[in-house]
């Protein structure tokens, strides 16, 4: 692949000695890191390391008991799920949370929710403002769906897709928001090599033709070196190295937390 | 052929044709982002000129090549008529053959202009470069994740056209001048033949040849500007520049663009094309496709699809070629029927409205083109080959027989060489092989026919019929004469096998390759509760080897009954570990088997077959989609076949 002349700009995100608990349990621990404007900047580690939770940290679905978060120069320590979804953060999930029922184009509109301002008795009725904002949305949706090349399942209900695409439907979803940083929570996980390499396709061309922030969590290492601008690593809710893929790639302790030291 | 009176004798003229006469009528759809979009033929007009003096302006001239790449989008069709309006020609390639495949084109056309469809081409473009220096200007149609290559041979599409408009505003004369200037003896287009020997050859046809066969095809099946056609098979390949690009600006009809490869089907019901055209295999899915939602459908509706397609098979095709004679009662049964089952089926397929379907490119299987007919679809078949445009047998509507290609088109004279092979000459035929003139001598002999290359003969009504390919007929070590692609015709005709390779030139009997249908055979496991993990695993299985097992000697029975193939009966077969591909260059890129590079490769298994040997290890590469390539290796199991003695076939016969 061609190197991107990218430019990435200021850090828009500073978590700074942010620590979580769950009543004993200790998620994460005085774990401080940022993220700049148009980069992808991963999070890796062992199972349990605390990732997931550092990205719920981020879009408000937990609150750290210490620590602040700054986005966008403002201090958001006690940002919900809602809030952060305004300021311009999507996310995707693990464990895939679509609605099963729905068409991938109905997925794919919740995504737009926030932004129809239409009343619900003027959306019931569907004249006026709803049906003109209905079609600016539409045509969002669309041009996200002919993005992600899911043109053939526009109105196949997602139970019924097999699991590499609903991950791009989540992902569409997503997008559809319209975010300035898209959390996506382990995008490639169960997929073949072929699922993996339009993901990961797909996560560069939003960051490049968007310039879309994208913080990611993943476990394929391939992945992770290959598209990555800067990774921090998490061992056991602790940080035990950040910098950009070569750096990470040499760390004595990152090595031995993934590939394990002779005891 | 061409009607003296008619207008236009070159393409960029029809266009000025068309948009003159028919200027508002639609000339092209695409669907995008969800909605079908029109252009008229004045828009296609207009978008042609701006593309033509843009590439003028960007140094492009008389006599160049002009590679296009990509799906089929109009921008890519309108650029066969720039390079047409400017006297140079489009050189379409396939757009999924990997790059090192397109390197040897690029480089024998000498290539320094392409027009690509994404990011993908230009990859691949890119990728190449290398070794195809002089191509110096790539023109992309979709700038999705390509507006920060820094590469100074790049530029989208769009500028191109701003350029062109900016280029006709200052040299108004230029464009019309230049399409003035074009010969009907012309190269129109140069099409690379897929090659199951050596290197592609690039195939030379001129306006004249084309138009030839389009307006023989036109008048022949009465297409008018009203008839749709559904653009979606490779613009590389002779069928689709036929129909979707030479017959459409002879007879003026609209092509429609899909979506994307993966919407095909849905774009084919919304669009309901009346003139449809597709290869064996496409009518196959779609026949499979049906029958597996039809084994899931209720009791109720399966009696009832059991029952209507009795009748359609008693008296469907029959009706459809408007026999007399056939019983009131029969008829009366198949109108309810059309009402309750074959009308609706004919929707799901998306071939409502479809006048004149054609099929080509392989053999049919009888009971698939049988079924096609008998539900009310004029399916027919037509034979031809690049280097005749596609046009040589036809079958007329009402004369319809299985196991022929129809009669000698209008215009084209067909008659078989003493040893067989079948030869043709016709107004539309291919004028040289680009920079060969060894092997244009060789294929159009003295008296002006080509040698097409095809074994055939003609029935007593004086339809062709072709048996296989004349250099792969040979003879077993009995002398009998082998025809393997008539054998594994009869085996691909049963739909849980998917490709198959027959042996036994020069040996003493035959046996055969097998690849079943990953869709066909995975569904008849699932039905019995037989679990596997992909194609390897299920090809191996002990079941799937007596399933495929009947089917083999079904074909043998067939093969006894007739005293010319009694000796070709299937001795041994196995079921290979993977599927041919055209990635591992075991088949072309219109899937045809390169038969000589299949034996190649898989000798170890071809000698285990002779050697009478239970089973065979064996390790293959495998190259991934993305070029990467791999290992696959397995124990392959090899299977005797019942067969019937063959002089006792004889006598019985």
């Amino acid at each position: 692949m061609t190197a991107l002349a990218r430019n990435i700009g200021e850090v828009i995100l500073e978590l700074r000695n942010i620590s979580l608990a769950f009543g004993g349990v200790k998620a994460l621990t005085d774990i401080s890191f940022d993220v700049k404007e148009h980069e992808i900047r991963a999070i890796i580690g062992p199972n349990g390391a605390g990732k997931s939770s550092m990205l719920n940290v981020i879009n408000g679905v937990y609150r750290p008991q210490s620590g602040t978060i700054t986005f966008h120069g403002k201090v958001q320590n006690d940002m919900n799920t809602y809030e952060a979804a305004r300021n311009g953060i999507a996310r995707t999930f693990q464990n895939i949370a679509l609605f099963k029922g729905m068409s991938v184009l109905d997925n794919i509109m919740t995504g737009r929710n926030l932004m129809m301002k239409a009343t619900f008795l003027e959306q019931a009725i569907y004249i006026g403002r709803a049906r003109r904002e209905e079609m600016a949305h539409r045509k969002r949706v669309e041009e996200i769906i002919d993005f992600l090349e899911i043109q053939h399942i526009r109105k196949t209900p997602v139970g019924r897709l097999p699991y590499g695409l609903q991950k791009r439907v989540e992902l569409a979803r997503a997008l559809a928001a319209e975010p300035k940083m898209l959390l996506l929570d382990e995008p490639m996980a169960g997929m073949n090599v072929e699922e993996k390499q339009d993901m990961c396709r797909f996560v560069l061309d939003t960051n490049d033709q968007f310039g879309t922030t994208i913080v990611l969590i993943e476990h394929d290492m391939g992945v992770v070196m290959d598209i990555s601008d800067r990774v921090v690593v998490l061992d056991y809710g602790r940080k035990i190295g950040d910098g950009v893929p070569a750096e990470i790639r040499a760390n004595p302790d990152v090595i031995s937390a993934y590939l394990g030291t002779a005891h | 052929m061409i009607n003296a009176g008619e207008a236009g004798d070159t393409f960029p003229r029809l266009l000025l044709h068309h948009a003159a006469v028919r200027g508002d009528s639609p000339a092209v759809r695409e669907k995008d982002l969800g909605i079908w979009q029109t252009w008229s033929w004045a828009e296609e007009a207009a978008e042609v000129r701006a593309m033509a003096c843009g590439l003028a302006a960007q140094g492009f001239k008389r006599g160049m090549n002009l590679a296009i790449i990509g799906d089929n989008r109009p921008r890519l069709y309108w650029a066969f008529a720039a390079a047409q309006a400017l006297g140079g020609v489009p050189v379409p390639l396939y757009q999924d053959a990997v790059a090192q495949e397109m390197v040897y084109v690029l480089e024998n056309a000498e290539i320094e202009y392409a027009i690509v469809e994404d990011q993908e081409q230009v990859d691949k473009l890119l990728e190449t470069m290398e070794r195809t220096p002089q191509l110096k200007h790539i023109y992309y149609d979709d700038p999705r994740g390509l507006h920060n290559y820094p590469h100074d041979r790049l530029e989208t599409l769009d500028r191109l056209l701003e350029i062109g408009r900016e280029f006709d505003r200052q040299n108004p004369g230029f464009y019309d001048q230049s399409v003035a200037a074009g010969n009907t003896d012309d190269i129109a287009v140069m099409l690379y033949t897929s090659g199951t020997t050596g290197k592609p050859k690039g195939v030379c046809q001129t306006h004249a040849s084309l138009l030839a066969a389009a307006r023989g095809g036109r008048d022949f099946d009465k297409l008018v500007p009203e008839d749709d056609v559904l653009s979606y098979l490779p613009m590389a390949w002779v069928g689709d520049n036929l129909f979707s690009y030479a017959q459409a600006l002879a007879a003026g009809f609209t092509i429609n663009c899909p979506e994307s490869g993966d919407t095909v089907m849905i774009d084919l019901r919304e669009i309901g094309p009346t003139y449809y055209f597709a290869p064996p295999r496409v009518f196959e899915n779609l026949l499979t496709t049906v029958m597996i939602r039809m084994e899931d459908a209720s009791r109720i509706k399966q009696k009832l699809f059991r029952y209507f397609m009795d009748v359609a098979r008693k008296v469907g095709a029959d009706i459809l070629d408007r026999r007399t004679g056939i019983a009131l009662t029969d008829r009366l049964l198949y109108a309810l029927g059309n009402f309750v089952v074959y009308g609706p089926l004919r929707n799901v397929l998306g071939m409502s409205r479809v006048r004149v379907a054609y099929t080509a490119g392989a053999a049919i299987g009888p009971d698939l083109f049988r079924f096609y007919r008998s539900i009310g679809i004029n399916l027919k078949q037509l034979y031809g080959a690049t280097e005749t445009c596609a046009y040589v047998c036809l079958q007329p509507d009402g004369q319809i027989k299985l196991d022929t290609v129809g009669l000698p088109a209008p215009g084209v004279e067909v008659k078989i060489a003493d040893n067989g092979e079948v030869l043709v000459r016709s107004a539309a035929m291919l004028k040289s092989y680009y920079k060969r003139p060894d092997a244009t001598a060789e294929s159009i002999d003295a008296e002006g026919y080509f040698h097409t290359g095809d074994a055939g003969f003609f029935d007593s009504d004086g339809h062709l019929k072709i048996i296989d390919r004349a250099k792969d007929v040979g003879k077993l070590a009995s002398g009998a004469v082998f025809a393997p692609n008539y054998i594994e015709n009869k085996l691909k005709f049963f739909q849980y096998i998917k490709e198959a390779v027959a042996f036994g030139n020069g040996r003493d009997m035959v046996c055969a390759f097998i690849n079943i249908d990953l869709g066909a055979v995975g569904n008849w496991a699932e039905r019995r509760g037989l679990a596997y993990s992909g194609y390897t695993d299920l090809a191996a299985k002990s079941e799937v080897y007596d399933l495929i097992k009947t089917c083999v000697e079904q074909v043998n029975a067939e093969l006894a009954a007739d005293p010319m193939v009694a000796d070709s009966q299937l001795h041994r077969f196995l079921v290979l570990h993977k599927e041919l591909d055209p990635d591992d260059d075991e088949l072309t890129r219109t899937r045809k088997v390169r038969r000589g590079f299949v034996e190649e490769k898989y000798a170890v298994l071809i000698e285990a077959m002779y050697a009478g040997k239970p089973s065979q290890y064996i390790e293959t590469m495998v190259k991934f989609e993305d070029g990467r390539t791999g290992k696959v290796g397995a124990d392959v199991r090899i299977c005797d076949a019942r067969h019937l003695a063959a002089g006792a076939a004889r006598k019985a016969a």
